[in-house]
């Protein structure tokens, strides 16, 4: 008998697929094993539109531990026997239809991704995008994101260290909720998430399971506008426990740090639940296994199989234990006060049966269920937006020069401008003991604990470059974040990448994630950086119209000497300050897709444009001159331009500035103009030399723009103000 | 000389505690978990910050109920040294160690960020290497960390000099907008009557090394160490 069309769009499952299904099956699904498959064969499980693409990426590196989407994060040696372990999720559908616990639970995923290697969680970052916050939806939106994030992290005490939080007309009722998570293990310590091992037993640890959450995966974040299916959605998200976690968090971290050979594998229950966790881990490992459903605790009588299997509650982590040690397990999971019970366990076949009281409800071949078919689609640009980037900006008037200071102090309120603090003071950013350097400048630095070493930590985009030019913008949000490591004195050695985009199915929208995946693995190649864990939302959408393309870049950085980092603000009078990597005058382009051509144009058009290997030898310039000693602070230029970059040196410091240089050519561009591959840093005097020679040396444009004054002053060019009136602006909150 | 940092579940500072405490200043600090009933052999208790089964209730209010605080009362009572941080200060409030109460910050948001600290009152084991009116600098971090108590007993605390922090500005000026979370009286430590309790909101154990931003904290373990020594002499 078909099938009838809404059970299959209750899973999310087009006809051609379920028809495809059959054909493989051999036999129609029964209705618990449809389920099963339309959770693993959806876009958010199974990336069937984004696999094909994410190929392009480069995965491998001397120091990484892990294949490219074969655990839960990736994991690099960082020297000493350690590994830092990174991954990158969004929660978006979830935080536009319930913004508090969709954001709390997101940070709860990417943290057990962490803790599911065996590692530490040591720090969290959170990319955020929002509609204007003059929008009241979007306010709520963003304000109830940001308490969830730190409701949830705060209680875990894990600090979170940084991110972002950007405003824009594109994300109005499409907000992005993306979290990272970066943790630290003993290499040998490592945990793998294989059902490795026929007899070995399936535990399924933490919470008890309940009816939330089901369809998570498959109907919400699958398809597009969630707004329009609110109320009949909101069941679909799950609601977090962060205390709960804390003790999994603890109780795991001890498992594998301190029994490792008790166990062959843990994996977190995510997305599709138990479904998942256990056809993943038998695929990665070729095994099979059968699962007991009545021995799993739940929270409520009377759920069924289908129920059971499709749960997304939160706070529960599958633990493959060998035979022999599985009492020695559940006495550590008891210690911590926590559930841990057998469901089941490892089998040679390459099945996963579940079975109920003995009754065999789901027969599911592992191969199938992981194995969903790939599209690969033909993407054609937006011709609205070919004409919005390709637009002559030549015919904009300058920038009045008696009006430049009043521009700037304006420009430093826009809400992508202004200082974070309001959001990063709710978030513990110094638990553990390791916040170096701590959320408000270019990248965040904490230090691994027993060593001299320490991680920079950022995360990078700008949708408005990479709605104008995806290509473009997805290379410079890798050169950004390269940017911001390098500023502190670290190298880069790890991305993790969260691909946020509208309908695939579009052939707009699948032109976007095509460039912007081309654009990031270019940019990883020319950097030798490795991308090693990452996550694709798709489907962002409200309304027909797709979010702005956001492939946000969460990197990593490995700085030898912790305590030689170089930070953000200029630390005292009497340095000199210098553009490196471009000259002074730019050209009107470089005002596409600028903060500035918004506020003062009402326009997000332009082409930005990227050149590699200039960043390529801004970042090998910074290294050398860090590493020389010669940097007394750095500060990549970004959104706002030098100007604001020049700004926030100031005002993350303790000096003032005093241009010297004369601006030439369009005062606009040269002030607001946010082309790449620039950075400000302050030098001693008696330095200068060096530094020219070795910006030669790596063929780095080198400009003096003037020195840093004890007078509480800042002047440059036709801006003038006292630093108190810009503080007073940065500090005008969101 | 011998710490106890007690670990209940959804503690989180007994770590950095013990950081400061062992790796900084060379001292012995043992974890004990919540379930144990005796600190025999140690010569100090800390209750460190997090957030004690989730506190999901009030701050505190569960965590008063762990098997090893009737231990931590009986420390107490012997008038052997007790610091409460954050949670902890909490804890000692729901137990009755302490007078009064921490509410919700006057913000309603939590708040994470480096404040000034005056020393004042009366000399205690906690502050004994603290000049009376010194400035510190520390970093609070919490939702709950507004003092309130009833007039009786704020005149009680000041009268007997038991507030020993105050929030105040970078000058040592106590104003309204240098209190980070509504705090009677801009309090953010006080002691009990004999002056061996001490519960602050402000984390010394994250102000322990310079590269982290400062090490006033250290003032508070150095204030104790040298009561220890007093007392041997």
């Amino acid at each position: 008998m078909p099938v009838d069309q809404s059970a299959l769009d209750a899973v999310a499952l087009s006809r051609e697929e379920y028809d495809l299904l059959v054909e493989r099956l051999g036999r129609e699904p029964n209705e618990v094993e449809l389920g099963m498959f339309g959770s693993l064969w959806s876009e958010h499980c199974g990336y069937k539109n984004s696999k094909p693409l994410l190929r392009l990426l480069p995965s491998e590196g001397e120091r990484v531990l892990t294949r490219a989407g074969a655990e839960n994060a990736g994991a690099l040696d960082i020297g000493d026997g350690l590994c830092v372990v990174l991954k990158i999720e969004s929660h978006n559908h979830p935080s536009a239809i319930e913004p508090y616990q969709g954001a709390a639970t997101g940070v709860g995923g990417i943290v057990r991704d962490i803790f599911a290697m065996g590692a530490y969680p040591r720090a969290i970052l959170d990319s955020l995008r929002f509609g204007p916050p003059s929008d009241p939806q979007s306010r709520y939106l963003f304000e109830g994101v940001v308490a969830g994030i730190g409701g949830y992290g705060n209680c875990l005490g894990i600090p979170t260290v940084g991110g972002e939080t950007f405003f824009s007309e594109g994300y109005r009722g499409i907000p992005l909720v993306n979290a990272m998570c970066v943790g630290i293990a003993r290499a040998d310590r490592l945990v793998s998430a294989r059902a490795e091992g026929p007899g070995n037993v399936l535990l399924l640890v933490g919470a008890d399971t309940g009816r939330d959450g089901i369809h998570g995966a498959s109907g919400l974040a699958s398809r597009t506008d969630p707004e329009a299916r609110f109320e009949e959605m909101r069941p679909a998200v799950q609601v977090g426990n962060p205390f709960l976690e804390k003790l999994l968090m603890e109780a795991c971290c001890e498992l594998a740090a301190e029994h490792r050979d008790w166990i062959v594998g843990m994996q977190d229950l995510g997305a599709a639940g138990l479904t998942s966790s256990v056809v993943e881990c038998c695929a990665r490992a070729g095994t099979g296994a059968v699962l007991d459903l009545e021995r799993v605790p739940r929270r409520e009588a009377g759920m069924t199989p289908y129920e059971v299997m499709l749960s997304e509650s939160q706070e529960r982590m599958l633990v493959i234990a060998k035979r022999e040690h599985v009492d020695d397990v559940r006495e550590l999971f008891k210690r911590w006060e926590l559930h841990c019970e057998p469901i089941g366990e490892v089998t040679a076949g390459d099945e996963v049966v579940v079975r109920e009281h003995g009754r065999v409800v789901a027969r599911v071949p592992v191969r199938i269920a992981t194995q969903p078919p790939e599209y690969r689609r033909e993407g054609r640009p937006d011709p609205a937006i070919l004409a919005l980037r390709d637009r002559d900006l030549s015919p904009l008037p300058d920038l009045d020069p008696a009006r430049a200071s009043e521009m700037f102090l304006a420009l430093l309120r826009r809400p992508n401008i202004v200082s974070k603090r309001p959001v990063f003071r709710q978030y513990d950013h110094q638990v553990l003991a390791s916040t170096i350097i701590p959320p408000g400048g270019d990248a965040s630095l904490i230090r691994v604990p027993g060593t001299n070493r320490g991680l920079a930590l950022t995360t990078d985009c700008n949708g408005r470059f990479c709605y104008l030019d995806p290509y473009a913008g997805a290379a410079l949000a890798v050169a950004e974040a390269a940017r911001n490591i390098v500023c502190t004195g670290a190298w880069p050695i790890a991305v993790t990448d969260c691909l946020n985009f509208g309908n695939p199915e579009r052939p707009e929208v699948y032109f976007q994630l095509e460039q912007a995946v081309r654009g990031i693995a270019d940019a990883c190649r020319a950097f030798g950086i490795p991308v090693v864990s990452g996550n694709v939302s798709l489907y962002n959408e409200t309304e027909g119209r797709a979010v702005y393309p956001t492939p946000v870049i969460g990197m990593v950085g490995l700085i030898e000497d912790v305590a030689r980092h170089t930070k953000v603000g200029f630390p005292r009078a009497g340095l000199q300050v210098w553009l490196a990597g471009a000259p002074l005058e730019q050209p009107v382009e470089s005002l596409a897709g600028s903060e500035y051509l918004e506020m003062a144009h009402g326009l997000v058009a332009g082409r930005p444009r990227v050149d590699l290997g200039a960043e390529r030898a801004l970042l090998g310039f910074l290294l050398a001159a860090h590493e020389q000693g010669l940097l007394c602070s750095a500060h990549d230029c970004s959104e706002g331009g030098l100007a604001v970059a020049l700004a926030e040196c100031a005002l993350l410091g303790s000096a003032g500035f005093a241009g010297t240089a004369t601006i030439p050519g369009r005062l606009d561009a040269a002030l607001f103009g946010e082309s790449g591959a620039r950075a400000v840093i302050a030098a001693e005097r008696r330095d200068a030399e060096r530094l020219r020679a070795l910006a030669s040396a790596h063929g780095v444009p080198l400009t003096l723009l003037g020195e840093t004054v004890s007078e509480p002053e800042f002047r440059f060019g036709p801006l003038g103000a006292m630093v108190e009136a810009l503080r007073e602006a940065y500090e005008a909150g969101i | 000389m011998r710490f106890a940092i007690i670990r209940f579940p959804g503690t989180w500072s007994d770590r950095d505690c013990q950081h400061a405490l062992r790796d900084v200043l060379g001292q012995e600090a043992e974890i004990v978990w919540h379930r144990e009933t005796s600190l025999d052999g140690f010569d100090a208790v800390v209750l460190p910050g997090g957030f004690s089964y989730g506190d999901y209730l009030r701050a505190g209010a569960i965590a008063r109920f762990s098997p090893i605080m009737e231990a931590v009362t009986r420390f107490a009572a012997a008038g052997k040294p007790v610091i409460g941080i954050c949670n902890g200060f909490q804890i000692l409030c729901e137990s009755g160690l302490l007078p009064g109460a921490l509410i919700r910050n006057d913000s309603l948001q939590f708040r994470c960020e480096w404040v000034w600290l005056r020393r004042e009152g009366r000399p205690t084991p906690w502050t004994a290497a603290i000049p009376e009116g010194a400035v510190l600098r520390m970093p609070i971090s919490h939702g709950e960390g507004n003092y309130q108590a009833d007039e009786a007993t704020l005149d009680l605390l000041e009268r007997e000099g038991r507030v020993v922090f105050r929030y105040c500005d970078a000058e040592g000026n106590v104003t309204p907008a240098a209190n980070p979370n509504g705090s009677a009286h801009n309090i953010a430590g006080i002691v009990n009557e004999q002056g061996n309790v001490l519960g602050m909101m402000p984390h010394p154990e994250r102000a322990a090394e310079p590269l982290l931003g400062g090490d006033d904290g250290n003032l508070l373990w150095h204030s104790i160490l040298s009561a220890a020594l007093d007392t041997v002499a």
